[in-house]
């Protein structure tokens, strides 16, 4: 029986963005090994960048047991979606895209006005591809330290048949016995890197090497101050009137859908300068760049039971 | 202090642990004392918590806001799960466990324990060792979590008196004694604090200058990570086997990986290993993590094994050194705990997953369930929801596990309805 006192420790134990690694490839693993139809959600945005790497790491030299899918709301940064389409072909593995545009058109999705974000309205389009395809198990990037609703999810979370997520009914997850089973029409959701920080994610891209788009970089960009925040000026978040636009070294910490993300004033060029960034950071990622989150205290949890991811 | 300074020295990995204690012990106040003092808490998130703070009439910020809990939770007054918080003090990276200290505790607590390797347990000063004290220690020695802290909290509201502090330390001992025997309960740690006023949490604050230990930041700083003993036996359970056949690169033609996590022990390129359940032997090849060949491996490392001969293995058999197999046993007795509304029916099939194993099993008997709040043992006939028993499972299939106090990954199962596919039992092989 070891007795501790504030100097027991340790011979070195793993590091911990390799054991962070090492725990996201196992339940990779186990996704390979329980799901007979699993599909990895890639929207470009640097977490799942991070996960493809990981899947590298769990299953090459063979290919990954599980396509690739992007939900497209139509309202991406073209820099975005050119490297997506890049790094899919890049590991030749299969690529989805299924688009919040054509549930549009079949009328699946209604705007409430043309102006209105369709980033929550990708959770029909996800619904509509994972029964188009019948994927019983979707790896998502999502991380606990984003949100309170996403610090009480499991690694392997249940959705019902309408998507569902019910925080008062969810599988208890105990050692790492992961239990991905479900019936026809229901759905795991997966996230990996639930364990990982935003440090985490940038100290790991930067030791692995990896490609991010172009847009997660300091750059010159047309914003419009807004309650605290950057709207970037694009055709899809026109500027107002009355607004000034000016021209700001910018990067995006996060990124997804144009009408709801948000960027932040920055000179880090480089990987090193963001790392000392997120460091020194004093805003949470969310707070700072996420326009959807912020209207209502428990509005991540509202999107999650109507089944985004 | 702050965590920026003290980056990036050491990286003493990561460790986990798990807060015992009802809201009364000021549990969510020691976490956000936590949180707070190691800088994890940036502005936005401060500012909102102070807001509220200041909407409900407190001159202070409230630093239990930090682990307020979900929509659902709020409007019923209640906590409903276990939720994950992180920091890190530029040498360590901490997963804290948060369990609910009341609804369906046992449920939670066993839950949040099944991960973690030290556990804070909270007393109130003002109340001393209660039911509940015993109920959270008996739990943690159940699940075996390697490192036990007692931290007696609201020190200010006792005046920081050292006799109080002495007084709760004994009466704690005395039972810990009889829970875990006198070697056992001698390294159970004890720290006065206050987590409203941060002493002894991070900092040492000014008014328990008799106390001369650690604060609970050093403890957490200096506790071993898992896997230390390195006499453990290496244990490789399959999870997948990668066999590419791709035409176009004929080295590849024949390569079967075994891929799969090193959940305890050592092993090198070279060692002698025995394939479970055939018995079948080989030697290690080549150990790989994508394409990069490794000379040896560890407990917690997730790698490809290569064998020199050719042998048939599929997900759910294990890997193990020659010489240091588990038994191979087609009936088990564990301890129980029951985690589903529905009670365990003696009559039906369920299944049950060890490692990376499933096995249909059914249970031969109930030898005696465990009052977690007296510790009585006492005859029964089924279990309910957060009950714990020690029980026997016959087995469809065989499984290799080791005792659970040995080994927690290979020495623990989870049992699956299959009617509704939910988790709805966490067993400890004994």
């Amino acid at each position: 029986m070891t007795i501790l006192t504030e100097k027991t420790l340790t011979r070195s134990a793993l590091s911990h963005l390799d054991w962070l690694e090492s725990e996201a490839i196992h339940i990779l693993r186990e996704v390979a090994g329980q799901c007979a139809n699993p599909v990895l959600l890639f929207s470009g945005g640097k977490d799942s960048i991070c996960l493809l790497r990981l899947a590298e790491k769990a299953f090459r030299p063979g290919r990954f047991p599980f396509p690739l899918m992007h939900i497209d709301t139509g309202h991406n940064y073209p820099e975005v979606i050119d490297f997506r389409d890049r790094r899919a072909a890049e590991l030749g593995e299969r690529l989805i895209v299924r688009s919040v545009e054509d549930s549009m058109a079949r009328g699946t999705v209604v705007l409430k006005s043309a102006d209105e974000s369709r980033n929550k309205h990708q959770s029909v389009t996800l619904l509509e591809a994972i029964e188009e395809f019948g994927f019983d198990a979707c790896i998502g990037g999502a991380r606990r330290d984003e949100e309170k609703a996403r610090a009480k999810e499991r690694i392997f979370s249940f959705r019902d048949g309408f998507g569902q997520w019910d925080p008062k009914n969810q599988r208890p997850e105990l050692w790492d016995l992961y239990n991905a089973r479900s019936f026809k029409g229901e759905n795991i959701r997966v996230f990996p890197i639930s364990n990982w920080t935003e440090f985490d994610v940038w100290r790991y891209i930067e030791r692995e090497g990896l490609e991010l788009p172009s847009i997660y970089f300091a750059h010159r960009r047309p914003v419009v101050r807004k309650s605290g925040g950057l709207l970037p000026v694009t055709p899809v978040t026109p500027a107002g009137k009355d607004d000034v636009i000016e021209n700001l070294m910018v990067r995006f910490r996060t990124v997804g859908d144009i009408s709801c993300t948000a960027p932040v004033e920055s000179d880090a060029d480089t990987l090193a300068k963001i790392i000392a960034e997120t460091a020194a950071t004093t805003i949470t990622e969310r707070g700072a760049t996420r326009l959807d989150d912020q209207t209502s205290d428990a509005s991540m949890e509202q999107r999650k039971k109507e089944g985004y991811f | 202090m702050s965590a920026i300074e003290r980056l990036p020295t050491i990286d003493h990995g990561l460790l986990r642990f798990l807060t015992c204690g009802s809201v009364d012990d000021g549990k969510s106040t020691l976490i956000g004392r936590l949180l707070y003092d190691t800088k994890a808490i940036l502005v936005d998130t401060l500012s909102a918590i102070e807001r509220t703070s200041k909407k409900r009439g407190l001159d202070a910020i409230d630093l239990s806001l930090l682990t307020d809990g979900l929509q659902a939770e709020r409007e019923q007054g209640i906590t409903i799960d276990v939720a994950y918080r992180y920091f890190n003090t530029g040498t360590r990276k901490y997963i804290i466990a948060d369990a609910p200290g009341h609804e369906q505790y046992t449920r939670n607590m066993v839950t949040a324990a099944s991960t973690a390797d030290l556990a804070v347990i909270l007393i109130d000063a003002r109340k001393g060792v209660l039911t509940q004290t015993r109920r959270h220690s008996y739990l943690a020695q159940l699940v075996n979590i390697p490192h036990l802290v007692v931290a007696i909290n609201k020190m200010d509201l006792v005046d920081y008196a050292q006799d109080r502090f002495d007084a709760i330390v004994a009466d704690y001992l005395d039972f810990a004694v009889q829970l875990v025997g006198a070697e056992k309960a001698k390294s159970v740690r004890f720290i006065p604090i206050s987590a409203l006023n941060g002493d002894m949490v991070v900092e040492r604050g000014e008014r328990l200058d008799w106390y001369d230990g650690p604060t609970l930041l050093d403890l957490l700083e200096a506790a071993p990570p898992a896997h230390i003993d390195h006499n453990e036996a290496f244990r490789f359970p399959v999870q997948y086997v990668c066999r590419p056949q791709d035409s176009a690169n004929p080295a590849l033609h024949d390569y079967r990986g075994f891929m799969g996590r090193v959940e305890s022990g050592h092993i090198a390129v070279g060692d002698a290993v025995t394939v479970l359940p055939s018995g079948r032997q080989s030697r290690i090849r080549a150990i790989e993590v994508f394409g990069s060949p490794l000379d040896t491996a560890d407990a917690e490392q997730s790698v490809t094994l290569l064998l020199d001969d050719e042998i048939d293995i599929s997900r759910g058999d294990m890997i193990v050194k020659t010489g240091e197999q588990p038994p191979v046993v087609r009936q088990i007795e564990a301890m129980l705990c029951w985690l589903s509304e529905s009670p365990l029916d003696p009559r039906r099939k369920y299944l049950i997953r060890h490692t990376t194993r499933d096995t249909k099993a059914m249970l031969e008997g109930i030898d005696e369930r465990v009052d977690v709040n007296t510790l009585e043992r006492l005859p029964a006939e089924r279990l309910e929801m957060n009950d714990i028993a020690r029980v026997r499972f016959k087995l469809a299939q065989p499984l290799f596990p080791d005792p659970y106090v040995k080994n927690r990954s290979t020495g623990a199962f989870i049992v699956i309805d299959e009617a509704s596919n939910n988790t709805v039992g966490a067993g400890m092989i004994l």
